[in-house]
């Protein structure tokens, strides 16, 4: 399970944990600003991603949010636990509430996002 | 051109961030959004009990000799049902039988009414009160800017009113009392819009913090929580209660928005009469229906289709924590589907299985018989 220092985050508020096989998921601050996820909808494994792109859906009481493909690249795997348990994203946005796993296209396009102490201060300037 | 628009406040505006509520703006006024999120609250008041700033609503005063002639002239419902001491909510009606407000008209003494009124409709509610009022002995006074109110909800509000009201547990559903708080004239009601039992307590804005402290004390015990209008909105639409301006408004009529038994034909004359009789004898095309689904999050503005047709949008939708699943209501064409039929509801472009389902979607504790005998 990665550190919330370990990965990178986008301006769209998804994090991507880099690697061969980068996972990725929604930010503490976002979950947060949601509310109450009750509904999740995943990419299929095999799909191709493009960076900046829609590939998700997460539906909190409130509304509907999109999710952002934070690079370019292929679906690995998803997390079905978060489509039966989406309150998951909530939880553990970071552990248990992981949203998929992707083969970057190029490794290069992850090292472009924000570390944690930038996506900190990115969101207290977004906060103002 | 551009129009300034300031935000107004409740007098309950800095109790609410004291308590953490999240801000946002509600046709007009900052209320919470949430505190410790909507599903907690939401089964707090399912539960237990919760407390709700409501001070936005409106009241309407309407006094004299022929205070009674003007509310059954502007009410689809029977004033006669309210007796001094009770309430009947009602449908303020047009004359094309659409809907001004829906209301709650509590008769405090034969010649002395308080109107309970929406938010976003209390000035113009009160210019129709007014207009309709010609030639009447009868005085119309909209005093929504001195009171605030409280909503306390929740199956274990009874047992917190055993000390503090214990005349308010002997009331009915609808029913209400005069009583002096903290020193001040306030009004207390067996009411409320989450589908549980509870009260509504209009109270002068000087006591207002000190009695929202005193009801989060006098909850403590029990679990209480402050909660705001995103639970508001999952608990009055679980049980099936309108939201004006979303659910019915100028150009839906009641017996279109399922509500039928606010209708009392056989009163006398009242605006939008005759349109209504007409609907009651040949039917109306398009009627307020409910929906449930699985498989996502059904909103506002969604579009339902029946057999692959459309066969209308939805008017409000949300995800239901009671049920754990998507519940929704629209107009819908044909106006008779019985619970069960299949429907599809397209959520993100995608078409997602639905099924028509009974309204209200869950019967909380203000639906039990019996409350206050």
């Amino acid at each position: 399970m990665p550190k919330p220092e370990e990965v990178k985050y986008t301006k769209t508020h998804e994090w991507i944990h880099p690697g061969a096989e980068a996972q990725v998921g929604i930010s503490g601050h976002a979950q947060h600003e949601m509310g109450d996820v009750v509904f999740v909808e995943l990419p299929k494994v095999g799909q191709k991603l493009e960076k900046e792109k829609p590939c998700a859906v997460v539906e909190s009481v409130k509304s509907a949010f999109d999710i952002y493909a934070p690079v370019s690249g292929e679906v690995t795997a998803v997390n079905d636990a978060v489509t039966g348990e989406p309150a998951l994203l909530n939880q553990a946005p970071l552990e248990g509430g992981w949203m998929f796993k992707m083969k970057p296209s190029n490794p290069a396009e992850a090292e472009t996002l924000m570390n944690w102490t930038a996506y900190q201060e990115f969101i207290k300037q977004a906060a103002h | 051109m551009s129009t300034a628009t300031t935000i107004q406040r409740t007098a309950l505006n800095q109790t609410m961030r004291k308590y953490g509520g999240k801000m946002v703006d509600f046709h007009g006024w900052e209320m919470p959004i949430q505190f410790a999120g909507i599903i907690k609250e939401h089964e707090a008041v399912r539960k237990a009990a919760g407390l709700f700033d409501v001070s936005h609503m409106g009241q309407v005063f309407v006094t004299g000799a022929d205070a009674f002639k003007l509310l059954q002239k502007i009410n689809t419902n029977d004033l006669r049902k309210a007796t001094p001491g009770k309430g009947v909510y009602s449908h303020v009606t047009n004359e094309n039988a659409g809907l001004v407000d829906d209301i709650i008209a509590f008769c405090l003494a034969a010649d002395r009414y308080l109107v309970i009124v929406n938010a976003t409709t209390s000035t113009k509610d009160f210019e129709w009160f007014k207009s309709q009022a010609t030639r009447m002995h009868v005085k119309v006074e909209n005093k929504s800017s001195a009171y605030s109110m409280i909503a306390v909800q929740g199956p274990s509000v009874p047992g917190m009113f055993e000390t503090f009201a214990p005349e308010a547990l002997k009331l009915p559903r609808f029913g209400i009392v005069e009583k002096d708080i903290m020193g001040e004239h306030c009004y207390v009601s067996r009411t409320g819009y989450t589908g549980e039992d509870g009260f509504e307590v209009t109270a002068p804005h000087s006591i207002i913090d000190k009695l929202w402290e005193y009801f989060m004390e006098l909850g403590k015990p029990c679990g209480i929580l402050p909660c705001g209008l995103g639970a508001r909105d999952t608990l009055r639409l679980e049980s099936g209660y309108l939201l004006y301006g979303q659910d019915v408004d100028d150009f839906h009529t009641t017996y279109e928005s399922g509500y039928g038994w606010v209708v009392a034909l056989d009163k006398g004359e009242f605006n939008g009469r005759k349109i209504l009789a007409d609907q009651k004898a040949n039917g109306i095309k398009r009627r307020l229906t409910g929906l449930t689904l699985t498989g996502g999050v059904p909103r506002s503005g969604c579009k339902i289709f029946l057999e692959g047709k459309q066969a209308g949008e939805l008017a409000s939708a949300t995800y239901s924590p009671t049920l754990k699943k998507g519940i929704g209501v629209g107009y819908m064409v044909p106006p008779d589907l019985k619970p069960g039929t299949p429907l599809e509801v397209e959520i993100h472009g995608r078409r997602v299985k639905a099924e028509a389902a009974k309204v209200p979607f869950h019967k909380g504790t203000a639906f039990n018989k019996g409350i206050g005998a």
